[in-house]
């Protein structure tokens, strides 16, 4: 009998060693005289445990992990294509809790499948939403998206029902062409969610997409992916083509009349690319500069077009929407936060990955019950939360429910749901620095309270901190984060101040300058 | 009295010192793509990919091509911080600065990897080999610190690993 043996080709996975693991494995069972099929499956989402070799045994799938290439003869010895017991052995996949305490509407294939093979996406339940949408007047489909109350999920939170209706009901001048663009820029750091969809199930993606497109009326979609992400660029690429060999993708898709083309264009390095105007000028072949709003895009965007923009979490949510209905989506989560979130436990956590969960779950279940407390041993002081652009969260908020609302009333961001972890050694002057010193680095230079205010505010930072009238720059700094908070064209330097701020009001003792720290040591 | 005779320089256009093969292939390029709505970006990252770098005498060719000026396809080169307008080094290694990987010890291996290979970000090391460049976010948050090399990712880099990563670079170039 042959045994099938699973090992992922997500780029974390690869990035510690997996491709070494899979080449031993086919030796290993080779020289043995094992009967192995070997599939290259995408991440479960324990990225601490990777690589994570799964095998099949009587069709439950049993886990071993981390394992590296000299593992491997001692797993055979263990007898592991039988589910040996094993010192990396972690029992039936679905039975160990990280996974088993998750809600996994997004991210339910995630680890299951082949991700480029579309029979394996259609054995599970893929393609079921396209299939209904093909069914449904497109107003039918925006009123489907507006009732799961599905909301942006690239960091504004607006609800997608709402941008979908604004395109559907678009005048359309010219050719009449509309078009649906993906922001798969993910360029904050602490998330990897995006990826681990285009690499782990770009179908999911290309079908939330394809509907889109029929919601819409628009025949052309973009994947505006980042350059830093090549294993995607290849995955999406490869699951493109097999999706047009099968007629999910270009003309009179499954003979429903309806026409779809999709292309992947790549970024170059600039994460102010990730603002959709920006992303949009990119697109068109410009350099990366927000535009005014309005006109917003949903009327006037892509080459002047009506123009769906969404990011990748929130596409790749629409399927499961279209095929379990609006309501079992929104029947997850709390107040007006509906559906789940796929956050990335990220940074200095024992137990880092991917996490989905309902809205509501708090920091310190997510920290703690998943994370397991952090990766150094030492006590967690404080997590960012949102990407650069978010605050630092000290420990007396690590019960605030994961809500778009309660956060925001907080002066906190969910964003795209990253939570990066830091231990107490960490300092955060020097983050508040870095925060300022980042928006120097990526500010499309279009606006001057963002182009000039980060540069000067990483050197009234320095000064601070060197003594030089600390007590003047402190307030110098104050009043400069509100110029750039109210002044600033886009989220960049307009949300650049809650980092530098929540450090500041968090943590007061790490600005002391050397001087003040002398003194008070005294 | 005599008056000094004003000679205003014209200055002549240098000729480009792109070889025959690189303009060949930037010409392949443009050839393949030049129809594609919003070409510019698609065609840097052939050029980037074909020869390395977008070499500044190949800027007039693309302008020519997409019916732009030279001063526009410049300004989206220099914007976007992927293009490189010098040849790099045979090896081309991207460190997260990010903050995940500082809160892993992205800043020591920073220093580490400055140190070691003698060059700040952007440089070239002296023999050529690696070119070291930063970069915010790999998308390997959880087994940060990160490190790409050549379009490989790494995760968990320490600079002892980091080391061994360079090490078999050479080994490749050798085998
Ligand atoms: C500086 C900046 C960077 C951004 N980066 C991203 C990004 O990388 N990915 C993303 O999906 N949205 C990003 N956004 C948000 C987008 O502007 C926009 O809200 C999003 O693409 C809309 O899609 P959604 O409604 O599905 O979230 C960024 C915004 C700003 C201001
Ligand atoms: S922050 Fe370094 S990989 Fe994301």
């Amino acid at each position: 009998m042959t045994t099938t043996i699973y090992i992922p080709r997500d780029a974390a996975a690869l990035s510690v060693g997996a491709d070494d693991t899979a080449k031993a494995l086919a030796a290993e069972a080779q020289r043995l005289g094992v009967a192995a099929r070997i599939v290259r499956n995408s991440s479960r989402g324990m990225l601490w445990l990777e690589p994570v070799v799964e095998v099949e045994v009587n069709g439950k799938r049993h886990a071993y992990g981390p394992v590296q290439a000299e593992d491997v003869a001692s797993l055979f010895a263990a007898d592991f294509v039988n589910g040996g017991a094993h010192p990396l052995a972690l029992g039936p996949t679905d039975d160990i809790p990280y996974l088993k305490n998750q809600e996994r509407l997004t991210f339910a294939r995630a680890g299951l499948t082949d991700p480029v093979s579309i029979d394996d996406y259609i054995a599970h339940d893929g393609y079921k939403g396209l299939t209904n949408a093909l069914a449904m007047a497109p107003a039918a489909i925006v009123e489907a998206v507006l009732d799961s109350g599905l909301r942006g999920r690239g960091g504004a939170a607006f609800p997608a029902g709402i941008k979908w209706k604004t395109v559907l009901n678009a005048p359309v001048e010219g050719d009449g062409q509309k078009y649906v663009v993906c922001n798969a820029d993910e360029g904050d750091s602490g998330t990897f969610a995006d990826r681990m969809i285009m690499e782990g199930d770009p179908f999911v993606l290309i079908e939330g997409m394809t509907i889109a497109g029929i919601a819409g009326g628009a025949t052309r979609g973009y994947i505006y992916l980042r350059c830093e992400y090549p294993h995607a660029q290849r995955a999406l690429n490869e699951a493109i083509a097999n999706a047009y060999a099968r007629n999910y993708l270009g003309a009179n898709i499954l003979g429903s009349g309806k026409h779809f083309d999709l292309e992947v264009r790549m970024g170059a390095g600039a994460y102010i690319c990730g603002e959709e105007t920006s992303l949009l000028e990119s697109l068109e072949g410009k350099r990366g500069q927000v535009r005014f709003k309005p006109p917003v895009p949903a009327l006037k965007g892509l080459f002047g077009c009506p123009t769906i923009i969404n990011n990748v979490v929130t596409l790749a949510s629409v399927p499961v929407i279209l095929d379990k209905g609006a309501e079992h989506y929104k029947n997850f989560g709390v107040g007006r936060s509906r559906g789940t979130l796929p956050i990335q436990l990220a940074g200095n956590i024992k137990h880092g990955g991917l996490v989905e969960k309902a809205f509501g779950v708090t920091l310190r279940e997510l920290l703690y019950d998943f994370g397991g407390g952090s990766a150094s041993g030492r006590p967690i002081r404080t997590v960012q939360v949102g990407g650069p652009l978010g605050a630092y969260i000290p420990e007396s908020q690590f019960d605030l429910p994961l809500d778009y609302e309660a956060y925001a009333k907080s002066g906190n961001m969910v964003g795209h749901g990253g939570i990066v972890v830091f231990d107490d050694t960490v300092d955060m002057a020097a983050m508040a620095r870095y925060a300022m010193e980042f928006c120097a680095i990526e500010s499309c230079g279009k606006c001057t309270p963002c182009r000039i205010g980060s540069t000067r505010g990483v050197e009234v930072i320095d000064r601070m901190l060197a003594g030089d009238l600390p007590v003047k720059q402190e307030a110098l700094l104050r009043d400069l984060c509100e110029t750039m908070l109210a002044g600033s064209l886009c989220a960049l330097g307009g949300m650049v101040p809650y980092p530098v701020l929540s450090a500041l009001n968090h943590f007061p003792e790490d600005f002391q300058s050397q001087p003040q720290r002398a003194r008070a040591a005294s | 009295m005599k008056t000094e005779r004003r000679v205003i320089p014209i200055k002549v256009e240098a000729r480009s010192t792109l070889t025959p093969q690189d303009d060949a292939a930037v010409r392949t390029v443009i050839n393949k793509m030049q129809d594609m709505p919003g070409a510019l970006l698609p065609i840097l990252h052939g050029v980037q990919d074909a020869l390395g770098y977008v070499p500044k005498d190949a800027i007039p060719v693309i302008a020519q091509a997409l019916n732009l000026s030279r001063a526009e396809v410049h300004g989206v080169v220099s914007f976007y911080h992927w293009y490189r307008q010098e040849k790099p080094g045979e090896h081309v290694i991207h460190l997260c600065r990010a903050e995940a990987c500082q809160s892993r010890g992205a800043v020591a291996l920073e220093a580490h990897a400055k140190a070691k290979l003698g060059v700040d970000f952007h440089g070239t090391s002296s023999d050529g080999r690696y070119t070291l460049e930063p970069a915010y976010c790999l998308g390997n948050c959880a087994l940060s610190p990160a490190v790409m090399i050549d379009g490989e990712l790494y995760g968990r880099v320490s600079p002892q690993r980091f080391d061994t990563l360079l090490e078999k670079t050479a080994e490749e170039a050798a085998s």
